[in-house]
């Protein structure tokens, strides 16, 4: 038995819970980018003449908006479903008193959740490429890179989930992070035209570091801090993730 | 790693568990020789799940010596865990799976390959006769099938040592006595049964042998019968007098039986021979409302250790 079967064990558990709503996951993974392409491709492009970094709009929005996706779906695979397993349905008691260590139990669902984030990802991806909005051959790394963001937003979320004990800190998550990080985090205008004490909210967010690796390697242009930086700070996030959610974990399952 | 000490599945000495200034578990000693059935008795409060935390590994002790199928849980929590079954007071069963998913999907975690899973679970099932449910969701289940369904989880590994925190709490009687009659076929199976109960009947109908804690101590330990028999007498006669004229009886009923005990709404007198004592209460020309000569129970025991006084 290899040191990941157990954490293997933990993703085949939400894998099969998974099982029971995946076509309907399915089938907004396309019909959201699609939606989306539409409405700013067709509706608000129309406007937008002058394109920017010399591509039309919607060309320059598409990595900023699967990178912003990947965050949502890891952001909500990582907030109710997360604080449901220790409050409500209690599923992780169940796995902490399996011969399970916390890092398979927080693997598994760490696991799960990246998986999300790439079939989302992989489908909006599709539907870009349908839409001729990938101008570099480097675009499938895009996949690599939402990974990354997404594991970069779900663990400090899941440590998040694991210390509050009601969902109306979630609601508040929502407000204060997400919302603010999809509007002002390079999605849908260069960061440059933020006042300076506004810019530096998106630089510090995750998602401006993964936005602009996605638009570096689908418009096969030069990202604006170097590919390393951007790398290590989303994987400084992870890191720090990883011991604030394990922390979490061990607190609540083991006291 | 093996077992040094095989024939005690559980070794405690001195075990304490402390949260923050509260003292859950007070040092006890306790010691579960393979095969038996035993309980933790006592009221809320009395440490009794902190100790079943500690014995199932996901609770360190925060003082004393424990050893669990002659091994650390700190040092080995996986590898004794891998061998205990564990059924929570709670059902932590998961909602959206089926009752057979609910199985396979936990024999996954102890590595038993899937096809093992399956087959185990259908006998699972069987056992705890949930078989025609099988393909359903957990959601509508009732609360004596989830109970029934938790157990056979804890089954899935085959476990040598099976932990049961209050295993019938919430049940109807029907379901209680389906549980308690499972539980008894595990028992003869050779399977070591650790329990925590506040139900005396329970207690009487599983155990081998049991403790009563309170306020984190151990307050008696030995068999049911044992135990009545130390605290207790082998009959207790239950009068009833007016309503609150009880003490005023009791005044007249001294040097009945071994001893008595006023209620609000009743006494008991204890007496190795009931009859024998309320022939004599009846001499002394007192006549009460009600009578009711019935065998001592664990109750009495319990009561006796542990007071009448409402804990929570």
């Amino acid at each position: 038995m290899s040191a990941l079967t157990p954490t293997l064990a933990v993703l085949e558990f939400h894998l099969i819970g998974y099982r029971r709503t995946w076509r309907g996951s399915v089938f907004s993974s396309f019909l959201l980018p699609l939606l989306t392409v539409l409405s700013f491709g067709v509706g608000v492009g129309a406007y937008v003449d002058s394109g920017i970094d010399g591509v039309p709009y919607l060309d320059w929005i598409i990595p900023g908006l699967i990178a912003s996706t990947a965050m949502q779906v890891a952001m909500m695979e990582s907030t109710w479903p997360v604080l449901s397993r220790f409050e409500w349905v209690k599923t992780y008691f169940s796995q902490a008193a399996a011969p399970l260590r916390i890092s398979d139990i927080l693997g598994g669902q760490l696991a799960f959740t990246l998986l999300r984030v790439l079939l989302t990802a992989a489908a909006f991806l599709l539907v870009a490429a349908g839409f001729g909005t990938l101008h570099s051959a480097w675009a499938p790394a895009t996949l690599l890179l939402v990974l990354l963001v997404g594991a970069a937003v779900a663990l400090p979320t899941i440590a998040f989930s694991a210390s509050i004990h009601s969902d109306s800190y979630l609601a508040l998550l929502f407000r204060v992070a997400v919302i603010p990080m999809s509007l002002f985090a390079g999605v849908f205008f260069p960061v440059e035209s933020l006042p300076d004490a506004l810019r530096w909210l998106a630089y510090v967010s995750p998602l401006w570091h993964g936005v602009d690796l996605c638009r570096a390697v689908t418009l096969g242009v030069a990202p604006a801090w170097s590919v390393t930086g951007h790398l290590l700070y989303l994987a400084a996030w992870v890191a720090v993730g990883w011991l604030l959610a394990h922390a979490r974990f061990r607190r609540r399952l083991i006291g | 790693m093996t077992a040094s000490n095989d024939h005690a599945l559980i070794h405690a000495r001195g075990l304490r568990k402390r949260f923050g200034d509260f003292t859950a578990v007070d040092g006890i000693d306790v010691d579960v020789p393979r095969g038996e059935a035993f309980g933790f008795l006592g009221p809320n409060g009395a440490g009794k799940s902190s100790t079943m935390r500690m014995v199932a590994c996901v609770s360190p002790p925060t003082g004393g010596t424990l050893r669990i199928l002659g091994m650390d849980p700190l040092r080995d929590g996986p590898a004794i865990r891998a061998r205990l079954g564990v059924c929570p007071q709670l059902d932590n069963l998961d909602p959206e799976l089926t009752v057979r998913e609910n199985l396979t999907t936990y024999a996954r975690y102890f590595g038993i390959p899937r096809r093992v899973a399956r087959q185990r679970a259908d006998e699972l099932l069987d056992f705890v006769q949930l078989a025609d449910r099988s393909g359903s969701k957990v959601e509508p289940l009732s609360g004596g099938m989830k109970r029934r369904l938790t157990i056979a989880r804890a089954l899935v590994n085959q476990p040598e040592l099976v932990l049961l925190d209050e295993p019938t709490t919430g049940l109807d009687p029907q379901a209680r006595h389906l549980v308690w009659e499972r539980l008894f076929r595990l028992k003869q199976q050779g399977v070591t049964l650790v329990l925590t109960t506040h139900y005396m009947d329970e207690a009487e109908q599983l155990c081998d042998r049991l403790v009563v804690m309170d306020a984190g101590r151990i307050a008696a330990e030995g068999s049911p019968r044992d135990l009545i028999t130390r605290y207790s007498t082998r009959e207790v006669v239950e009068l009833r007098f007016p309503t609150d004229s009880q003490q005023d009886f009791a005044g007249k009923l001294t040097g009945l039986g071994e001893r008595i005990e006023v209620l609000p709404d009743r006494i008991l007198l204890y007496a190795d021979d009931g009859d024998a004592a309320l022939a004599q209460v009846q001499l002394r020309g007192l006549e009460p409302t009600s009578v009711l000569v019935r065998r001592s129970s664990l109750e009495d025991v319990f009561l006796h250790l542990t007071g009448r006084t409402l804990v929570d």
